[in-house]
């Protein structure tokens, strides 16, 4: 990008207990940054990061809010909820770990791959949670 | 630079400018302009939604007449399997086959022989080492348009075979050139029967750098009116259906995967399903599958706008027709357990981004931040009073210079509210 522009920002309301709507967000977000012409890689990086970033809202924090800033050096996801918070982060990240409930579980969510699939995904992530509070996930995805 | 020849037209004499079509249109590629739908070539996909939702039948599709396969000394008649579901109480395809060499083909090569020969090759191709996997079936020649401009990331999962169209045309050239030896190519009119405009469209634009093999593309509809002419009962059919069970059933969806004879296949139909399947597969959440098969009309191609029957009766009849045929007639010969090379595509189309604000990232960052902020000044019930398919649709128009703030219904009655209070206002002014 050869100038500097605002930063663009989108903002979504995530439903809580939604599993049909989960994922809008991020198809919202492919749209609008085809658009603008980021490259496929990149926006597919930011739409999988996400997707997975949603459907953690539903099933964890009952929704919250998703915001996308485009700027001129990356694509930040910041991702926020009033849900009951990550007791121990390090354990959260660990592939195959879960602690969502049967019900969630039985619809095929709840393998313990979504934060490690947001990390994969992304240059930069950051959680900032508290215990019965919520968390809010900062990822950014650079061009 | 758009040289993109479309199907799709519209009658201005018929067309009310009702927004029906507009708001059917899956990207947003129409406008309603000085009372009349417009449509923008660029975004079109051919898909046909426009003409099954207009109540004017003021869309129509663009195909060549029956009477232009005259300028042919020899012509071929290529009819999609979907052909056969037109007819009650059809038991024998050779009914119709005879049918299409009584209202004045040379021969007939049935476009399920070409299915037959995709779908084995298909099986094969599941096989290869190293292989992006969904592999995308690009049968439908809308969802592999649509790949190309909105799902650039999935060009490489597209099956890089000819469709089955493709296959007969040449295979049916290549009959009539051996059998008629006297026949140079230019003699040969190789003419496809099609359910849908989007075949139109690809005979005439090809894909990527392939050329069609197909000369002509008539509709379904209008051949049906000759064909049920001429075909009668009593009539003794000199030719019998050189295809099968699976190459019949390419008509419905369903078909085409079932054929891979692999439980790992996924089947959709409609467009605006298509498009949502496409999306999860971009973003890496379906279950582990080997193949898609996307057909854009409801039902498959039996849902095709230029067809004549319902697509349910339509793959009622198909179901009944194929009970005792057998499975395949088409499959290539043990011994030949390769594709051949001329059934590939050499390359596919490149990414072609659908609207696309601007070539330059912070220019187009500038125009949405622009179109935010009008849109944020909308009525927001999407009424398309405008002649835009939403209000977000309409804001992009305003600050592209393709639309006046003003032709929003609603907010010119806000200003004519302001007007007369202004008017009214200024006599107790004028007391003063």
């Amino acid at each position: 990008m050869n100038q500097m522009a605002e930063p663009l920002v989108f903002r979504f309301e995530v439903d809580g207990d939604n599993f049909t709507s989960a994922g809008q967000a991020s198809v919202q977000v492919k749209k609008n940054l085809r658009q603008l012409g980021i490259d496929p890689e990149t926006i597919r990086r930011v739409s999988i990061a996400m997707y997975e970033g949603e459907i953690n809202m539903v099933i964890h924090a009952k929704g919250g809010e998703a915001s996308v800033i485009v700027s001129d050096e990356c694509i930040e996801i910041i991702l926020a909820d009033k849900g009951p918070g990550i007791a121990n982060i390090e354990q959260a990240m660990q592939e195959g770990f879960s602690t969502a409930p049967d019900n969630v579980r039985s619809l095929g969510f709840g393998a313990g791959m979504g934060l490690p699939n947001m990390k994969r995904y992304t240059d930069e992530m950051q959680i900032d949670s508290v215990v019965g509070e919520g968390t809010t996930i900062t990822m950014k995805v650079r061009y | 630079m758009n040289t993109y020849i479309h199907s799709v037209a519209l009658d201005p004499s018929k067309c009310t400018g009702c927004t029906t079509c507009m708001k059917h249109c899956p990207t947003e590629a129409i406008r309603i302009r000085n009372g009349c739908a417009v449509i923008d070539s660029e975004r079109c996909i051919d898909c046909g939604e426009c003409i099954r939702n207009c109540p004017n039948n003021a869309k129509k599709s663009i195909c060549n007449s029956f009477d232009e396969i005259k300028k042919f000394k020899f012509k071929i008649a290529l009819p999609a399997p979907a052909l056969f579901a037109q007819f009650d109480n059809l038991d024998n395809i050779g009914y119709v086959l005879q049918g299409l060499l009584d209202i004045g083909f040379d021969d007939v090569f049935e476009v399920s022989k070409g299915a037959e020969l995709v779908s084995a090759y298909t099986r094969l191709y599941l096989h290869t080492e190293g292989i992006k996997k969904p592999v995308i079936s690009t049968a439908c020649p809308v969802v592999a348009r649509l790949i190309v401009l909105r799902f650039p990331f999935l060009k490489d999962n597209l099956i890089p075979l000819l469709p089955p169209m493709e296959v007969a045309a040449r295979l049916a050239r290549e009959r009539a050139m051996k059998e008629h030896p006297e026949l140079r190519s230019e003699d040969i009119g190789v003419c496809f029967i099609s359910p849908c405009p989007a075949k139109m469209s690809y005979a005439r634009n090809g894909f990527g750098s392939y050329k069609s093999e197909v000369d002509l593309v008539i509709s379904m509809s209008e051949i049906y009116l000759q064909l049920i002419n001429v075909m009668k009962r009593e009539r003794v059919c000199e030719i019998a259906s050189e295809a099968g069970r699976i190459g019949l059933s390419w008509a419905i969806c369903g078909g085409e995967g079932s054929a891979l004879l692999n439980d790992k296949i996924l089947a959709a139909d409609g467009i605006n399903n298509v498009i949502s399947v496409l999306d999860q597969i971009e973003d890496g959440n379906i279950p582990p599958i080997d193949f898609v098969e996307l057909n854009a009309c409801p039902s498959g191609c039996v849902g095709g706008v230029l067809t004549i029957e319902n697509p349910y009766v339509a793959k009622n009849r198909l179901h009944t027709l194929r009970r005792y045929m057998p499975v395949s007639l088409n499959a290539p010969e043990d011994s030949e357990s390769y594709i051949p090379h001329e059934c590939f595509f050499t390359d596919l189309p490149n990414y072609n981004p659908l609207n696309r604000l601007s070539d330059n990232i912070g220019e187009s960052m500038r125009l949405m931040s622009k179109i935010q902020a009008v849109r944020k000044e909308l009525p927001g019930i999407d009424c398309g009073s405008c002649g835009a398919p939403s209000c977000r649709a309409f804001a992009e128009d305003i600050v592209m210079g393709n639309a006046d703030r003003n032709d929003c219904i609603i907010a010119y009655k806000e200003l004519l509210k302001k007007y007369i209070a202004e008017y009214s206002g200024g006599d107790s002014v004028d007391g003063k």
